[in-house]
Formats: C-alpha cells, sequence, structure tokens
C-alpha cells in the first residue's frame, strides 16, 4: 500500500493524501458527516486541486465495491461468523442424486431439514432464490442457510432419498 | 402572555426566519445577514416594531448565543484544540495583533473609551467559522493544500474568544481596580476548572449522559449545558464561556450525537439571535455608523488576506493558495455578534451596536464573494462540489 498522510481538519474531519502508481497526488476527504470527497491535484502545481467527486455513505460503499472490495463476499463471510448457530454452505449435487431432474419442491428440504436453498449455480451462472418449481440438474452446486445440523441432513439427503 | 395576538406575531416573526432563510440557501450566502437585516426593520424604530413578542424573542435569543457557543465547543476535539496550538499558535498570534488592532485604534479614535474599544478589536478580529467552513465546502476548497491552515486559525481564533470574553466581560461590569483584579482571578479559576473537570471527567460524563434515546440525551445534554452556562453567568464569567467551555466537556458517540441532534434546536435560537440583535438596534443610527464600518471593513479586508498570504507562505504554499488563505478569512458573522451583543447587554457604548451590525453585513456578505472571485481562474475538470 501507498504511504498515507493523515492531515486533520479541525472541525470537519480528516484528508488522507498518497500518490499513486503514476504520480498523481490523490486526496481523499473524510467529512464527519459521512460524506467523502475525492480530490486530485495537478502534478505540476500543487496548489491546484480538481474535487473530482462528492460521495455519500451509500455512493461510497458502491465504489469500494466497483474497485474491487468485494463487500458482499465480505459480508457474507462476516454473516457465517457474525450469527450464531447459523451456517451458510454450497452442496454439490452428483449426477447420481435422486433429484437430478426433480424440482426443488421435490426434495422437501425446507420442511424435512429447515434448511433454505438460496441459490443454485449451475456452470458460470447463479440462480439467485429459486422458487420450489425449479428444475435440478446433477452437477448443480446448491447454496443454503441454515443451521450446521440441518445443513449435514440435507447433504445425505441429497445423496440418498 | 397576550394569547392570539403572541401567536400571531411570532408566527409573523418565524415566517419571515423561513422566507430569508430559504433566499439565503437559493443564493448560497449566510442568512446571517439577512437575519440582522429583519432585525433592524422590526425592532424598535423599524418599519414594524413588534409589541408582544418580544420577550420570548429576547428570552429566545438568550438561548441562541449559548448554543452557538456551545456548538463551537462540541466542533473541535481536545486532540484538535492541543495541536492546533501547537503547530499555528505563532500565525494565530499574528492574526491576533493584525486584525484586532484596526477595532481597538477605530474605538479610541471615536472617544468610546479602552473597554468598548477592546470588545470593537474582538469584532473585527474574529472570523466567522460558520460561513468560512461553508464557504470552504462549497467552493470544493476541502482538499487544497492551505485549508488546514485556514482551520487551524479559526481554532485559535475560537479559543482566543474563550479566553477573552470572561476577561472583556469583568472589565465591563468595571469597579476598582482590586475589584477588577478579583473578578479576573476568579474568572481565570472557573475556566481552568471546568477544563480541568473536561479533561479528566469528559468522557465519563459523555458516557453517563449517553442514551439510545435521543429525548434522554437531549435532555441530559441541555441540562448539563444550562447549569453550566448559568453557573458561570452568576459567577459573572458570562454564559457564553460557560457554554463553550460545557462543549469541550463532551466527547466520544455523545458528542456525535449531540453535534447533529443540535443542529436544528440552533439554527432557530441562533435566528433568533441575529434577529434580536438587528431588534435592539435603532435603524435611525445606521446611517451615522456607516461610513466608519466601511473603513473598518475595507480595513478589515485587507488585513485578513495579509494573514492568511503571510501564513500561506510561511508554510510554503504557492501564490494561488496564499490569494485563497488571505480571502477565505474575510468573513465575520455570528461571534462578531456575540461580542457585540455582550458589550450592547453589558451596557457599554451604544454606538457599537449599529457599528457591529454594518461591519457583519458587509463582511459576511463580502468574503464569500470575494472567495468566489478568487476561486474563478482556476481550470476545473468538473463542478460536482457543492
Amino acid at each position: 500500500m501507498a504511504v498515507v498522510t493523515e492531515i486533520p481538519l479541525p472541525g470537519i474531519g480528516v484528508r488522507y493524501e498518497f500518490v499513486t502508481l503514476d504520480g498523481d497526488r490523490m486526496a481523499v476527504v473524510h467529512h464527519r458527516s459521512g460524506v467523502r470527497e475525492l480530490v486530485l491535484f495537478e502534478r505540476d502545481d500543487p496548489d491546484t486541486s480538481h474535487d473530482l467527486v462528492r460521495l455519500g455513505t451509500e455512493d461510497s460503499r458502491t465504489l469500494a465495491e466497483l474497485l474491487g472490495v468485494s463487500q458482499v463476499a465480505k459480508e457474507l463471510s462476516e454473516l457465517e461468523q457474525d450469527v450464531e448457530g447459523l451456517a451458510v454452505d454450497r452442496l454439490p449435487l452428483s449426477a447420481a442424486s435422486p433429484f437430478d431432474g426433480g424440482t426443488i419442491g421435490d426434495t422437501q428440504a425446507r420442511t424435512r431439514t429447515g434448511v433454505s436453498i438460496v441459490a443454485v449455480l449451475r456452470g458460470d451462472a447463479a440462480h439467485p432464490a429459486p422458487g420450489p418449481e425449479f428444475a435440478l440438474r446433477g452437477s448443480d452446486t446448491l447454496v443454503v442457510v441454515g443451521t450446521p445440523r440441518g445443513i449435514e441432513e440435507l447433504a445425505v439427503l441429497l445423496r440418498s432419498a | 402572555m397576550h394569547g392570539s395576538a403572541f401567536l400571531l406575531e411570532l408566527g409573523g416573526v418565524i415566517l419571515l426566519l423561513a422566507v430569508l432563510a430559504r433566499v439565503a440557501q437559493r443564493f448560497g450566502f449566510s442568512p446571517i445577514p439577512l437575519y440582522l437585516l429583519a432585525g433592524l426593520a422590526f425592532g424598535q424604530g423599524g418599519i414594524v416594531p413588534l409589541v408582544t413578542a418580544d420577550r420570548f424573542i429576547a428570552a429566545g435569543a438568550e438561548i441562541g448565543l449559548i448554543l452557538l457557543l456551545f456548538s463551537l465547543g462540541l466542533e473541535y476535539s481536545a486532540r484538535e484544540l492541543v495541536d492546533a496550538v501547537r503547530t499555528s499558535s505563532r500565525v494565530g498570534a499574528m492574526d491576533l495583533l493584525l486584525n484586532s488592532t484596526p477595532g481597538f485604534v477605530a474605538g479610541v479614535v471615536l472617544g468610546w473609551g479602552v473597554v468598548p474599544a477592546i470588545f470593537l478589536g474582538g469584532v473585527t478580529y474574529i472570523s466567522s467559522s460558520g460561513v468560512i467552513a461553508r464557504t470552504l465546502d462549497d467552493l470544493g476548497w476541502m482538499g487544497n493544500r492551505e485549508t488546514p491552515l485556514i482551520l487551524a486559525v479559526l481554532v485559535i481564533e475560537d479559543l482566543v474568544m474563550a479566553g477573552f470574553l470572561p476577561f472583556a466581560t469583568v472589565l465591563l461590569v468595571g469597579g476598582s481596580a482590586g475589584r477588577v483584579v478579583v473578578s479576573i482571578v476568579l474568572a481565570a479559576l472557573v475556566v481552568v476548572t471546568i477544563l480541568t473537570v473536561a479533561a479528566r471527567y469528559g468522557p465519563a460524563i459523555s458516557r453517563a449522559v449517553f442514551s439510545d434515546s435521543d429525548e434522554a440525551l437531549l435532555f441530559g445534554i441541555l441540562a448539563v449545558l444550562l447549569l453550566t452556562a448559568g453557573a458561570t453567568e452568576a459567577l459573572n464569567v458570562s454564559a457564553a464561556v460557560g457554554a463553550f467551555l460545557a462543549g469541550i466537556v463532551f466527547s466520544g458517540p455523545a458528542a456525535d450525537r449531540a453535534r447533529s441532534l443540535l443542529v436544528p434546536l440552533r439554527s432557530v435560537f441562533a435566528g433568533t439571535f441575529f434577529l434580536f440583535f438587528g431588534f435592539e438596534v435603532d435603524p435611525g443610527t445606521i446611517p451615522a455608523a456607516f461610513p466608519a464600518a466601511l473603513v473598518l471593513a475595507i480595513v478589515g479586508v485587507a488585513t485578513k488576506v495579509g494573514t492568511g498570504w503571510i501564513a500561506a507562505r510561511r508554510a510554503g504554499i504557492g501564490r494561488r493558495g496564499r490569494v485563497r488563505a488571505g480571502v477565505a478569512l474575510i468573513a465575520r458573522g455570528e461571534f462578531s455578534i456575540v461580542i457585540a451583543g455582550i458589550a450592547v447587554a453589558g451596557g457599554a457604548e451604544p454606538d457599537l451596536g449599529p457599528l457591529a451590525a454594518c461591519y457583519v453585513l458587509l463582511l459576511a456578505v463580502c468574503g464569500p464573494l470575494l472567495a468566489r472571485i478568487a476561486d474563478r481562474p482556476a481550470p476545473r475538470s468538473a463542478s460536482l462540489g457543492g
């Protein structure tokens, strides 16, 4: 990480400055209100700065996400750690499974194990929130949320009817 | 209270403030000069003097003064105050010398005597941190190199004011030399005591007052504020100083929440405070006060630009930054009115009120305007600020 200089702005917040790989000097102004400003300085004149953009709390989160700091992955792992007794797991569906060609409704996953199937991953595509009529295929991966014990039961259930 | 007449009059005044706040918002200017003008129009000798609501507005103005100073204390953490003094005390001393001298000299030349002249020195000295913070934000200057310097100067000015007010208030009360000395020692003791309490028990008090309920937190904070302000006033140290010190006591989550909870309350009562200051000034005295105010304003622009220029040059900042630092500091506003208000309430020179009103009217408008002009030649890639 580049060297970040912290400059206090009394009554306003803090400004963080750093020099990018290309040699541009950049600053992020953290307002106490939660607003963030991105500032870029002219290369040959440190006294001319361009106020690039002003971001609200939500905007900052969106930008961080787009910059590749994956917020979703982070939140999912936090969810796994923070919510006691709740687990998120991926269960592969083998071609030998009795549910190959069946629907989610056929598995009766929720009634029998209390586990919810929140998404189905097929090849490169993800199908979020599949309904009970969703047809399963061997080689699908199911993303499930439930108690660790319920998930174990479901894994067994998927293998043998 | 007079029932319907009281409500109608108060409603009319608030409606006027609502319209003025909207106009100021629309044109991106501070509403303070507009409130002062409205006060002039509706006060004693104005177009439509108020009859029934003036006592209520007087009480509101007193609360407004206390809330203004309290939020100022809340703005800064103890660390920010210490840092600013450590890094910028020399710049602060130059700022004090360059900008309070013209007011003091003018007071003496006008034949007001030393004490009112000291207050006028305070009026010309102190920049408006509210107006300036807003201008910096509107013009997208927060990223600039000179901005931390500008903010440090403002912090020092506010600290100087906290020291100045009890001292000047004692002089205002006057009396024999012995009594003045005793009062000054007492004032210093009170300030040191509250600061010590803030340093040692601030976090504990903040935790005790903090509550998840906005209502409980707000009442807790207001209780600490009003009791501190009342106690300091009882000791002749000016409620404004007590309020400022009470603001410094709070820190952490209690201060963060208090800041946002108090904003609407402060806006309402501070508006009332500026209005009331205008009420107390007879519009008939304005023409006589205007020439002196204009001269002081021109000098005041020059001395602040000089302060900013020299301070920025010492920090190794280029010409554009020096100009910006200078023009940013020009605006005078709420605290000039606070200082003048205390002097007028204390029965000092009656001409101080109209002079301070004219001075602030001129500079609260000119400051942001000159800053915008200084900003213009800047090649800007995007105008997304504000």
